[in-house]
């Protein structure tokens, strides 16, 4: 049975693409066949992110109304054989993506892969709705900001609510807390809410934290989903939610700020 | 800046950060609440039961308050009727 897992969090700009991106590339490195869906219909990014973007041809919305088969749509990643990526469309509205359409393709993804991993649009309108709806489980990435925290909660609310699982009775969405751009030397200033503070009011187990990086700007403007730049920090905080995903219990790493460099690394470098 | 000043900077951040957490569980409290919801008949409720006790007694709008209260798994439908006095 393949597992349909939604990256949402009301809130735009916190790193729902980039933790799309990056989630199914580290299920893939698993070994895990895998498909990345980009909902955000008329705003599409998850192919840049992916390095994809010239290689789009067909898209969702061209599925789902039957104008190209699956196959023709979805994009093989370059760096990961078990990987691909379907692209939205960059010129419908979203109200082109219908439940009935959506589920079709879904039902279909499903008989050959082992994880779909669908990138929500920011807000609570069809798209992010339509994203979520078909979910098992859910990462809910959330920034240590009240606005951040406050979307995520409604998310939240709407998972329960919205959801196929919820219309039917079903046992509820799995929900994950996904924390990013985290910066431990601001949390021990006090600038910043903590990782207790969060989970402390959102009450949903966590399964990691990735601290803010440099390495995520700098991923994006070559395409390549930084999971693949093995020895930042950020790369290895994904690799562990992956980890933690799949059954792993890896305590959490890069909560606390560096050590500030010492006079001699001050006054020479290095 | 002096050792003083950081000090004081700090405690003055560390503020911040509280204070962002205190806000959000005070409006998410709040609103959290009204997810699982003032049910919206409540107004027709009261309007409703105005018009059938205007039938036998004279009371005005203001005189009936409809409300729903939530203690735990309790919720409670409150009708508060207050009847003209009669000696007037």
């Amino acid at each position: 049975m393949a597992k349909i897992i939604v990256v949402t969090s009301g809130k735009g700009g916190v790193g729902k693409t980039t933790t799309s991106a990056n989630f199914a590339t580290g299920l893939a490195l698993q070994g895990h066949r895998t498909v990345v869906i980009d909902f955000d219909v008329g705003l599409r990014n998850l192919d840049l992110i992916m390095g994809c973007e010239r290689r789009v041809v067909y898209d969702f919305i061209n599925v789902i109304n039957k104008e190209a088969k699956l196959n023709q749509a979805l994009i093989k990643d370059k760096h990961c054989d078990n990987l691909f990526v379907l692209p939205a469309s960059q010129t419908r509205d979203k109200e082109a993506l219908t439940r009935e359409g959506v589920g079709e393709v879904l039902a279909e993804l499903a008989e050959e892969f082992e994880y779909i991993v669908c990138d929500s649009p920011a807000g609570i309108e069809s798209g992010a709705l339509m994203a979520l709806y078909y979910a098992d489980e859910a990462l809910v990435v959330t920034n240590p900001e009240v606005s951040s925290v406050r979307d995520s909660d409604r998310i939240l609310g709407i998972l329960a609510s919205k959801s196929r699982r919820a219309e039917r009775n079903e046992e509820p969405i799995k929900e994950h807390l996904l924390i990013t751009r985290y910066a431990p030397a601001r949390v021990d200033k006090g600038e910043m809410l903590s990782v207790e503070n969060i989970c402390d009011i959102l009450c949903i187990p966590l399964i990691g934290v990735v601290p803010e990086s440099q390495a995520v700007l700098l991923a994006s403007n070559e395409g390549v989903p930084v999971i693949h730049k093995a020895d930042t920090d950020v790369a290895q905080a994904y690799q562990d939610v992956v980890s933690r995903f799949m059954g792993d219990e890896l305590p959490m790493r890069f909560l606390d700020a560096p050590p500030k460099p010492g006079l001699l690394k001050r006054l020479f470098g290095g | 800046m002096s050792l003083i000043d950081r000090w004081l900077g700090r405690s003055m951040e560390k503020q911040s950060a509280a204070v962002a957490h205190e806000r959000l569980q005070i409006i998410l409290t709040h609103e959290r609440n009204g997810r699982t919801g003032t049910p919206d008949y409540l107004p027709a409720l009261q309007k409703e039961l105005l018009a059938v006790i205007s039938k036998y007694v004279a009371v005005s709008a203001e005189n009936i308050k409809v409300q729903l209260e939530r203690q735990d798994q309790l919720e409670v439908l409150e009708v508060n009727i207050v009847l003209p006095d009669s000696r007037g």
